[in-house]
């Protein structure tokens, strides 16, 4: 079987439609019958991902790529880069404004539960630039 | 508990779903922090919230949840709804808050669920 590979675009600051690219690829990959705990750990990371992209940064770009035995997502931003990304891993830490709040999110919970949900992350940031966050899944 | 059951316990309305009404639900969640449900998985069916945005439904969607309950007379607007529409997810109003909500379906048996 070939490899699968997918691609979304992430619109900055696009609040209602955050959580659709995240949903394509659950949708994805449920239909491959992939096991539905999997599933679910992919989608729950992914979609915080997305968030992360629209609130935090001014948008990019999900590409995932399913092969026989992993599935790989690279969520590519432009946008403000994470200064310490040790500090922002920490459960609890955010620097979302009211407004985000106000949505439901910046509890400081979404980085730590990419990582919990993933078998792999790996973040590269630059300030001023933007964040790249590779996760990889195993099946 | 029946959703049907899980309705008139919390004396609610159904806006969207009610298809559904006969489908069994375990366990629930209760917040108003979509990353807080998001941390702790654990086939829990039902969320009960304050929160009214189309990120509420994506969340159930990501969590495999069946049915979202708003509280405090909180009503889901017509995006919400074709959200929950094409993801078969049932949608509930109920006047009463947040508490009352998770204490009566507690007492009627429907259950937390611990983190991972
Ligand atoms: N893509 C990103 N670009 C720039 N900064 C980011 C990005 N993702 C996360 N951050 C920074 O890291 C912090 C922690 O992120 P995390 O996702 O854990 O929490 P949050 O988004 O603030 O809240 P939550 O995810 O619980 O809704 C953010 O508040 C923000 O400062
Ligand atoms: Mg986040």
């Amino acid at each position: 079987m070939e490899n699968i590979k997918l691609h979304y675009d992430v619109i900055k600051d696009d609040f209602s439609c955050a959580g659709e690219a995240s949903g394509k690829i659950k949708k994805t990959l449920k239909g491959l019958g992939l096991d539905s705990a999997l599933v679910r750990n992919v989608a729950i990371a992914v979609y915080e991902g997305e968030i992360n992209m629209v609130i935090h940064a001014e948008g990019g770009c999900i590409d995932a790529e399913i092969s026989p035995d992993t599935i790989t997502v690279v969520l590519k931003d432009v946008g403000p880069g994470i200064k310490d990304v040790q500090l922002a891993m920490q459960e609890g830490y955010s620097t979302a404004p009211e407004n985000v709040r106000a949505l439901g999110f910046g509890a400081g919970m979404g980085l730590p539960n990419i990582k919990k949900y993933s078998d792999e992350m790996n973040i590269e940031t630059e300030v001023g630039v933007g964040t790249t966050i590779t996760l990889k899944f195993n099946i | 508990m029946k959703i049907r059951e899980l309705v008139s316990v919390i004396d609610g309305e159904i806006v969207y779903g009610k298809d559904f009404v006969e489908n069994e639900v375990f366990s629930a969640c209760g917040s108003d922090m979509m990353s807080d449900v998001l941390a702790f998985v654990k086939e829990q069916a039902v969320m009960l919230t304050g929160l009214v945005n189309p990120q509420v439904v994506r969340t159930a969607e990501m969590m495999d949840m069946k049915c979202i309950v708003f509280v405090r007379g909180k009503r889901p607007d017509m995006s919400m709804i074709d959200l929950a529409e094409e993801r078969d997810i049932v949608l509930v109003c109920t006047k009463l808050e947040m508490f009352t909500a998770c204490g009566k379906l507690y007492e009627n048996g429907l259950r937390g669920a611990s983190g991972k």
